[in-house]
């Protein structure tokens, strides 16, 4: 049998392409100076106020009874012994008290003022990029065309399928690879309609600049402290979505999925009986 | 095996390597003053989308009585150890008199007592403070804006600026005294008041006493304690080191709305 010829089809319009990149150094740098100016209070809460005796998650350095700095991690009532990570990290001699390692932040040491520069700057960049992407994305009918999930797509018959071909990394590589599977299209659409908006909208909420604007949305939250938890746990949400992606991507063809993205060419093997499962 | 060790530990120092590069060019960004200025436009931007969307009118959400916190942070100096505050307080702040100078036509020199006689708002407001917790609290004090129309302001005034009893940072030059400024917009907001009572009661010294800045709808480190003056001016650049304020001076952002 003859070795089955590739074809290159055309996948990703420039501005889906440029967007995402875009998407990735604002968002790396968003999480890594989310993450310093965490430090400057590392706990969260629930409501409009700080009770500050019950955080719901803080990540602290304590002094044991040993005289022996250890990095804590508390959840709930639950307390872990993080040092290293979480609390009190560094190289061993060097170690400070920081909720997060230096090598995760920036800076890499511990500025409030210097990382809300980043992350107001980077937010910016974020959200001009959002709007370029929604706008294009709609009147284009990007986000109809290929995020929508069609009838087919979301037959229980289809649904049960592609849960299973995704569970064991098989992947289509015919005429089905030409478009999103059912799967990708709810996630991308739950990231780029859910996910990154409530990061934009929980980070206003903690602005009393903004707040004094628009009450309800802080209500719609729970408080100006749900808000900042809420933000919280949307960016490491987002972080998971990440971390599953980068897996995908390589599990699926790292090459052709990165050349996808970067010159929009995407190889399948076509085959003459087309779909067939 | 020996192979696919070699490799991972290959794209492991590859990783860690151009993390650490992208790490400290990160750091040498925030460390130049190019780099910084770039970073900080986006305050300009934001500042000018907040006051184009937002009614500079709009009120702070205000709370209830069981809202307020019990466990309220001070912040900053709790209890200052310059000498003239030291006296003042020593004395119950009876010989305390709050100036109002600058560009007015008509200089004041207020007793607490003529304070408490000037046109007063209670408010029950959220403190956030640009750490990321909050606290709400009761406050009661003159309103700034009545205040200042009796003293007279002067058509060139542009800022008010609140000069503190306070020294945060010891500093050789003096510019370790803490000071804030606002604009004439968010002075005569009715939320902009110079408490002189928290919860029902006198203002304790951790919280400022005698005499606070409460401006509502900006960040914790506005809302200057300890003040002692209270200025008008046309610029900002002759005073601390020409921010307007101590931790402006220190890199947070002018303006506190976010």
């Amino acid at each position: 049998m003859a070795k089955p010829t590739k074809v290159l089809v055309y996948r990703h319009a420039a501005v889906t392409r440029l967007t995402h990149w875009i998407n990735v150094l604002a968002l790396t740098l968003l999480l890594m100076s989310g993450l310093n100016i965490f430090g400057a209070h590392p706990a969260l809460y629930w409501g409009q106020k700080a009770v500050f005796a019950q955080p719901w998650l803080s990540i602290t350095a304590e002094m044991t009874k040993g005289d022996e700095m250890r990095g804590v991690t508390q959840l709930g009532s639950a307390k872990f012994d993080t040092t290293g990570v979480l609390g009190y990290s560094g190289k061993v001699g060097e170690r400070a008290p920081v909720a997060f390692p230096s090598w995760a932040t920036v800076p890499s040491y511990r500025d409030l003022a210097d990382a809300r520069h980043w992350h107001f700057f980077f937010a910016w960049l974020f959200v001009i990029n959002g709007l370029i992407y929604w706008l294009v994305g709609l009147i284009g009918g990007h986000i109809r065309k290929d995020l929508l999930p069609t009838k087919t797509d979301v037959a229980p018959k289809n649904l049960w399928h592609e849960i299973v071909t995704h569970a064991r990394l098989r992947f289509p590589k015919g005429e089905e690879a030409r478009r999103y599977n059912v799967l990708q299209k709810g996630t991308y659409l739950g990231v780029v309609l859910i996910l990154l908006p409530l990061m934009v909208l929980t980070g206003l909420c903690m602005s009393p600049g903004f707040d004094a604007g628009a009450h309800w949305l802080v209500d719609f939250f729970g408080g100006r402290q749900s808000a900042r938890t809420i933000h919280f746990i949307t960016a490491f949400t987002i972080v998971g979505f990440v971390l599953l992606h980068l897996f995908m991507v390589v599990a699926s063809g790292a090459w052709n999925n990165i050349r996808s993205m970067i010159t929009g060419r995407y190889a399948i093997i076509p085959d003459k009986t087309g779909d067939h499962r | 095996m020996t192979v696919s060790t070699d490799r991972r530990t290959w794209l492991q120092v590859a990783l860690a390597s151009a993390g650490a590069l992208v790490l400290s060019a990160c750091d040498r960004i925030t460390a130049s003053p190019k780099g910084v200025a770039v970073l900080q436009s986006a305050e300009g931007l934001t500042r000018r989308a907040q006051r184009l969307f937002i009614d500079r009118r709009a009120l702070a959400r205000e709370f209830s009585h069981a809202d307020i916190s019990s466990d309220f942070r001070p912040n900053g100096s709790i209890d200052p150890t310059d000498d003239d505050y030291v006296a003042l307080k020593t004395k119950g702040f009876a010989d305390y008199r709050l100036v109002v100078d600058g560009l007015v036509d008509k200089p004041l020199s207020l007793s607490l007592a003529d304070l408490r006689a000037l046109p007063a708002r209670t408010q029950i407001t959220r403190h956030d403070c640009v750490e990321g917790w909050s606290s709400i609290a009761k406050w009661t004090g003159a309103r700034l804006g009545p205040l200042l129309d009796q003293a007279k302001l002067k058509s060139n005034a542009r800022y008010i600026v609140f000069h503190c009893g306070d020294t945060l940072e010891q500093t050789l030059d003096g510019s370790g005294q803490y000071y804030e400024s606002i604009d004439l917009i968010d002075a005569y907001h009715p939320q902009t008041i110079l408490a002189y009572a928290m919860n029902d009661r006198v203002l304790p010294v951790p919280h400022g006493a005698p005499l606070r800045l409460r401006v509502e709808r900006q960040l914790g480190y506005k809302q200057a304690k300890y003040i002692m003056r209270i200025e008008a001016v046309d610029d900002l650049k002759h005073l601390g080191r020409g921010n307007g304020g101590f931790w402006e001076d220190r890199g947070y952002e002018w303006y506190a709305g976010i």
